[in-house]
């Protein structure tokens, strides 16, 4: 920052001429503790509220059922109810699908894209922008232009006039069940690359120049350098968004909620996440819900402890 | 520049160059039509008629364009207030954010209190922990809060309070702080200066990028919520933009609603283009969490 290298520099130390007593200094230390905390007590209660409460209250509320404002514990009842619901090993299923389905989709292209990027000399802002700007959308506003506009099962929808240009066979998006899923990934990619497209050109421009050179030099091609060079240097960054990006997928709820309806055609787009707002917020089952927020969180953890596994490993 | 995977010297001369720009060109048109051609399609479809969207094929341009349409959306779904509740939301989530989240960081990186570690680790594991699994409990807080037994519903505490508790801007104001010199904050104090002076006139003047780069996400985040405002702004007086199209887009027509949704992006776009610098170093600065 310039701000920061402009900063006076005081080398100069308070000089302490008299030792303070022992009981001075611990008054001293006392005061020193509890301003410390006064300027913490903001943000303390807003993560002991909001954050640190509910997540363990949302342990203790799936193994608990309230009727009536009278709440028992029921020990593994709310995980069997949710369990035998018929939506659960669709919704995980469904699920499941989306992230396979975002990971080649949404993880590939954002790495083609930024490699791409990173060897133009011209036009790097105006492609940067035209890259995030979807980002920068209210995800209800763009996903209200795809259902209507994009995925309008008429030919007279943008996909379908595009499709019917070159000849190609024409799609039902949002009414066919096989569809349904490709369709979600397709906007949820548009409207959420441009971080990854970002962070990965970041991580490029890190990578030294001198690599690329002794690669050529030793007569490897374009792909070669890109499997040796690029992807090797960019191996933690590739791994981290990933993660990042499973734990997001695995969330994915405003694309079936809006494209789809919540359900979508023939229960194809009923999410983990839908299932969640569905107990918790229209069948009044509070604690099912929160049952299956466990559930989730435990598949998430099982996750990032296969991620860590696999990172720490090659070290 | 430094040398990226193709070298200088191979894009300045002969063939090498004839390549560089016909995939320049192809990059530049396939990137426009791609992320600008949508948004296009978006603001002149719902500049159409009802007629004109429906037929085969479709127009590029609209034939009579007419603002019927955003003028609907404008007043039946009344735009305005949305708008309004919106902006007052984000404005009020710039201000608690800045205020407890700097003074939390201030704290952590430069008053170091007893247990301030273990305060951190604590913030900083929430990250790991996936929204939708504690909307749930979340929401039960909100409607009910421990000890007070008040409720959160329809007020806009409902929407500060928990954004305060962002760990990734404690993080990224705690490592902005780290890298200011603890001598001038010394000096500071042997000058007499409470730690609320030293935050005031020393740490906020040389921290305006960080802090410019939180309120812009603080804002771009409340304009696009939209689970945690749907659930607990019920009442059609203090819905978000979001939600309230999303509510009214059952029986409004689709080109109604997608004017509204144009009409809704335009403050998010206008940010962007004015601060995409910093949106954009701020992205890659503190990186992961989006």
């Amino acid at each position: 920052m310039a701000t920061m290298t402009s900063a006076p520099e005081t080398s100069r130390r308070p000089r302490v001429y008299a030792r303070p007593s022992a009981r001075t200094r611990r008054g001293r230390k006392l005061r020193d503790n509890l301003t410390g905390y006064a300027f913490l007590l903001g943000a303390i209660f807003c993560f002991a509220l909001f954050q640190w409460f509910p997540m363990i209250r949302g342990v203790v509320m799936s193994f608990q059922h309230t009727r009536r404002g009278v709440t028992t514990w029921v020990g593994f009842d709310n995980f069997v109810r949710i369990v035998q619901d018929p939506s659960f090993w669709t919704a995980w299923k469904n699920t499941f699908y989306f992230t396979g389905l975002a990971l080649v989709l949404g993880y590939a292209v954002p790495f083609v894209v930024a490699i791409l990027l990173n060897e133009f000399r011209h036009f790097k802002g105006y492609l940067r922008i035209l890259v995030y700007l979807p980002v920068m959308l209210p995800p209800a506003s763009a996903l209200f232009l795809f259902k209507y506009y994009a995925y309008d099962p008429s030919d007279a929808g943008l996909f379908n006039a595009v499709l019917k240009f070159f000849h190609l066979p024409t799609s039902e998006w949002m009414q066919s069940p096989t569809m349904t899923m490709p369709a979600m990934v397709i906007a949820s990619t548009w409207m959420n690359m441009g971080a990854a497209v970002l962070i990965y050109l970041a991580a490029l421009q890190n990578i030294p120049g001198e690599l690329y050179e002794a690669a050529e030099l030793d007569g490897a091609g374009l792909l070669r350098r890109i499997w040796n060079v690029t992807i090797p240097q960019t191996r933690l960054i590739l791994a981290l968004l990933a993660m990042l990006q499973i734990v997001a997928t695995m969330q994915v709820f405003i694309e079936p909620l809006i494209l789809a309806n919540g359900a979508g055609t023939q229960d194809s787009a009923t999410s983990v996440a839908y299932l969640i707002y569905q107990h918790g917020f229209f069948q009044n089952d509070l604690n099912g819900a929160a049952a299956l927020g466990v559930i989730m969180l435990l598949v998430l953890a099982a996750f990032s402890a296969v991620y860590v596994r696999l990172t720490t490993k090659q070290d | 520049m430094t040398r990226t995977l193709i070298s200088q010297a191979q894009i300045r001369r002969g063939r090498g160059r004839y390549v560089y720009w016909a995939a320049l060109v192809t990059v530049l048109i396939v990137f426009t039509l791609v992320f600008i051609g949508p948004l296009y399609w978006m603001v002149t479809g719902a500049l159409k008629s009802g007629q004109e969207i429906a037929q085969t094929p479709p127009s590029l341009f609209p034939k009579h364009p007419e603002t019927k349409n955003y003028a609907d959306a404008w007043n039946n779904l009344n735009l305005a207030k949305l708008m309004f509740n919106t902006f007052y939301y984000a404005i009020g989530a710039v201000f608690f954010q800045l205020v407890f989240d700097t003074a939390a960081a201030y704290a952590l990186s430069k008053l170091r209190p007893i247990l301030g570690n273990v305060v951190l680790a604590l913030m900083l594991a929430t990250l790991m922990i996936p929204a939708m699994v504690v909307i749930v409990p979340q929401y039960v807080t909100a409607i009910d809060l421990p000890f007070v037994h008040a409720g959160l519903l329809d007020s806009p505490w409902a929407i500060w309070l928990p954004l305060v508790a962002n760990a990734f801007n404690i993080f990224l104001l705690k490592r902005f702080f780290d890298s200011i010199p603890e001598d001038l904050i010394a000096a500071a104090m042997v000058d007499g200066a409470t730690p609320l002076r030293t935050l005031w006139s020393i740490i906020l003047p040389m921290s305006r990028p960080i802090l410019g780069v939180v309120s812009i996400f603080a804002i771009t985040y409340v304009w696009k919520d939209f689970l945690w405002p749907k659930l607990v702004m019920p009442s059609p007086e203090t819905r978000t933009l979001s939600v309230g199209i999303y509510a009214f887009s059952g029986g409004t027509p689709m080109n109604v609603v997608v004017a509204a949704s144009v009409i809704a992006a335009i403050p998010t776009v206008v940010i962007f283009l004015i601060f995409q610098r910093n949106i954009m170093s701020g992205l890659t600065a503190g990186s992961v969490k989006g």
